[in-house]
């Protein structure tokens, strides 16, 4: 019945679903490196992807791209694959794939909630859903994010002698963080570490609005209390952090819920934001699409699994190596 | 409730020792009594809820959660209270969560039936954030870096007082510490308190550092007694009472009531708790029957039947004389013990020395044949000091028997290391497999810990729920302070405080010890 084996490749057409090694054709879901990887053959991907993995990995990162919009049906041979938003960051895709009476969505990472720097979320009806788990576990109900932005600046104006200090991603998470400071009314100038300016220009150009942003590089030390920086979380602990007033290491992940977690890596101010579905969105999305079989890719398999094995659904771990686990995102 | 949850969070995730008692200090100087004294209470680890218990709480979330899933969180959370916490349904915008106080009361003041709906309330009217300080308080262990000293250094730090008259009343006073604050604040005169009825802190040791200390130490200046392996007590009596109180003053006097009955006098002794007939010790393993019992047992009282071994002395009936030097402490005890006839009491010996190569010998000897731990060496004219003075007292332990044992499994450890497998299983050979004898996850540095985690997850050959077995390749050179026969472990045998001295990396597998030279040090 299923024309996608476990390792989400689709025989019939010889194509890959975020393949981890090199191959002759893949569809990639966005543009994360543990799904979006160098030197495959033939790369189908939104428009947005293609310029992010541009961006981040050079223009030959792959023999050949093929933009596909969303919503737009692809016929190869008897496969037919269409792109639906999937609300994970910038140019983030779900993959319909359909043969003869078969719909099979894979989901790639994604999330429900709102998000004014990607195209929202789309709900594709299918029978077999194949599903990320990163936060599959029902001690993860991701709070408000409009609530953590504003223990964020609670904390600024509280630590006016202190700068404050954001680990999160530069792909994505970044341009998050920065788009809900501004929606919460934060004007001043966001600094930024080398490594983020890159993709924010490009999200910039691809017309997500910004505000002010500043190498942090070109600010002196004492110009730095009070403002706010978003750096990679690795940057938090080296050196670089020492050209700071007395820090606040925050972070923004959905991990930072689990405080012990947030503690062990030295976080004082953890801001539960995260770009992954919470434990009950996951259940939602399962029940919504319809799906009589769930394919769990990676994350907590466990216990979306069992869930879905209560609800009456066939349902099984792939267990896929290679995506990224824990502190990840 | 949500100034002190607050508190609590950033209590948790605040690493430096300064914020620490400053976040406290401000704290106790904005909140309103009683809260203050029963937030003080909490963190001091004072405050305990006879009808709730952590068990109790998971049944509560029970109701509403599958346990499978709630036992997959929890092995992935690490922490009991924080698995309850975030795995809680259900939120009740419309409900308030009341005053600290307010709790309190109603979790000592609540009947059993009443409490698991009253804390259902608690849990929804809480913000996601709020809610592990709940649970936290009402299982009364909270657990987040915060020693009643640094409480007590808050506590000076609030109004600038001497951090060394808030020792002194310390154990005179009871939560919601009114009395306390109002002398704090300078509206009473310093509360008096009787001594002899209370606990006293307690003074400890360091451990000698054999390369440095010797040569810049006087063996004359200093006596030596064995190190007993029993727990270190106290004990309080005057003409109406008769408490015994363990190092961090938890009054134990019920679990031992052989000794405490049969001790006569009026005395603050200091000593160390052995259980074994005739003032002949019995191994560690035997006292440990007897702890953590609320009551004793009679099969307990008769068989293990418990002693105090005293070797200081702090107040001599109501004369405090913990500013005199040991060595007028020591005269005073042994007058007191001649004028006081005791079945229950006997006195540590003071081992005979002159040079340190002398005491060294006979460490060895007293380990070798009569298993003692070690030595205390005590400066003879040190006052009796609460706390961990520099100088004065000094704990030389017996070397570690040291065993080359094989890693089996590793499982996650809790709390901070919840994301690393660092609690580690290992064995040693029996004929051709190799058998468990012992579980270690300490002993490595954070750096080791991260090349063991990682080692673990690309040998993992099966996993059982929240442990991994791993490829027997990893030799681990375990250091342990004493072995003993154990029925119901398969090899055998149970090893004493078992630490990771070093790791093997280099080590053949083939090359990790047997059983069989594990049984030599069976004692």
């Amino acid at each position: 019945m299923a024309f996608l084996n476990h390792e989400l490749h689709i025989g019939r057409i010889n194509t890959y679903v975020d393949p981890r090694q090199p191959q002759e054709r893949a569809i990639i879901t966005h543009g994360h490196a543990d799904h979006a990887r160098w030197g495959h053959k033939k790369v189908l991907a939104t428009p947005e992807t293609i310029a992010v993995m541009q961006a981040r990995y050079g223009l030959d990162c792959a023999g050949s791209f093929q933009p596909l919009n969303y919503g737009e049906r692809l016929e190869i041979d008897d496969v037919a694959i269409t792109l639906f938003p999937a609300g994970h960051i910038l140019g983030s895709a779900q993959v319909l794939l359909e043969h003869k009476d078969c719909r099979i969505v894979v989901t790639g990472d994604y999330k429900r909630g709102a998000d004014r720097t990607c195209t929202p979320f789309e709900l594709v009806p299918c029978d077999i859903l194949v599903t990320e788990a990163t936060f599959g576990l029902p001690v993860f109900q991701h709070p408000d994010p409009a609530l953590e932005i504003n223990r964020l600046l609670e904390s600024v104006a509280a630590n006016k002698e202190r700068a404050h200090l954001i680990g999160a991603y530069s792909l994505g998470k970044t341009q998050r963080v920065i788009k809900l400071l501004r929606e919460s009314g934060y004007d001043d100038p966001i600094y930024l570490h080398g490594a983020q300016v890159k993709l924010c220009t490009l999200y910039q150009q691809l017309g997500i609005d910004l505000g002010e942003l500043v190498p942090v590089s070109e600010a002196t030390k004492d110009s730095l209390a009070g403002t706010i920086t978003i750096a990679p979380p690795s940057a938090l602990k080296d050196r670089w952090s020492r050209r700071f007033p007395d820090p606040v290491p925050a972070m923004a992940s959905g991990w930072m819920s689990v405080k012990q977690r947030a503690k062990q890596s030295g976080v004082e101010l953890p801001l539960v934001i995260s770009d992954h579905c919470d434990w009950n969105e996951l259940l939602q999305t399962v029940k919504e699409t319809g799906a009589h079989t769930i394919w769990v890719t990676h994350g907590r398999e466990d216990a979306l699994v069992y869930a879905c094995q209560r609800m009456g659904l066939a349902a099984e771990p792939l267990s896929l190596q290679g995506y990224e686990d824990e502190g990840e995102e | 409730m949500k100034a002190f949850a607050a508190l609590f969070e950033k209590l948790v995730l605040t690493q430096s020792r300064n914020r620490k008692i400053e976040l406290l200090a401000d704290y106790l100087r904005t909140t309103p009594d009683p809260d203050r004294g029963y937030a003080l209470a909490a963190l001091t680890g004072e405050l305990s809820f006879a009808n709730v218990k952590a068990g109790k709480l998971k049944d509560i979330v029970l109701r509403h959660v599958d346990p499978h899933l709630f036992s997959l969180s929890y092995d992935y959370v690490g922490d009991l209270g924080e698995t309850i916490a975030l795995i809680w349904p259900f939120r009740d915008k419309a409900a308030e969560l009341p005053r600290l106080s307010v709790i309190i009361e109603n979790l000592n003041t609540l009947s059993k039936p009443e409490l698991p709906g009253y804390i259902e309330a608690l849990l929804s009217a809480a913000e996601p954030h709020e809610r592990w300080a709940l649970v936290k308080l009402a299982t009364g262990n909270l657990r987040i870096g915060v020693s009643t000293r640094l409480a007590k250094t808050a506590l000076a730090q609030m109004n600038g007082h001497d951090i060394q008259h808030i020792e002194e009343i310390w154990h005179g006073m009871d939560s919601p510490y009114i009395q306390l604050f109002e002398w704090l604040e300078g509206k009473i005169d310093k509360p008096a308190i009787q001594h002899a009825q209370t606990f006293h802190p307690m003074m400890l040791s360091n451990p000698v550092d054999e390369e440095k200390d010797f040569e810049k130490l006087d063996p004359a200046q200093f006596q030596s007694e064995w190190k007993w392996d029993g727990i270190r007590v106290q004990l309080v009596m005057d003409a109406d009472n008769k408490r015994l109180y363990s190092r961090t003053g938890d009054d134990i006097s019920n679990s031992f009531p052989d000794l405490v009955d049969a001790a006569t006098g009026s005395a603050v002794l200091d000593g160390e708790l052995l259980v074994g007939a005739g003032f002949e010790a019995g191994s560690f393993n035997d006292l440990q029957q007897r702890l953590n019992r609320k009551t004793a047992l009679p099969a307990h009282l008769e068989k293990f039947p418990a002693f105090m071994r005293v070797y200081d002395m702090l107040f001599d009936g109501d004369d405090d004389i913990r500013a005199l030097p040991l060595i007028e402490r020591r005269a005073r005890l042994e007058a007191w013990l001649t004028d006081n006839p005791q079945t229950r009491l006997d006195l540590s010996p003071v081992l005979d020395f002159r040079t340190w190569d002398e005491l060294a010998a006979l460490r060895i000897q007293g380990a070798d044949e009569h298993g003692h731990e070690g030595v205390m060496i005590k400066h003879k004219d040190a006052p009796y000091v609460p706390g961990r003075p520099k100088g004065l007292w000094y704990k030389w332990k017996r070397d570690p028997r040291l065993v080359d044992a094989v890693l089996m499994y590793a499982q996650r450890g809790h709390g901070k290391r919840s994301s690393y497998f660092s609690d580690y299983t290992f064995g040693v050979w029996k004929g051709n497999e190799i058998v468990p004898i012992g579980k270690a996850y300490f002993g490595f540095t954070d750096e080791e810990l991260k090349l063991l985690d990682k080692w673990v997850r690309t040998h993992t050959i099966q996993r059982f729920g929240p442990v991994c077995e791993v490829t027997k390749e990893l030799v681990f050179e375990v250091a342990f302070d004493s072995a003993q026969a154990s029925p119901r472990h398969k090899s055998g045998i149970a090893l004493r405080f078992p630490r990771i001295n070093r790791i093997r990396w280099d080590k053949p597998v083939q090359e990790a010890d047997t059983l069989e030279t594990m049984t030599r040090f069976v004692a």
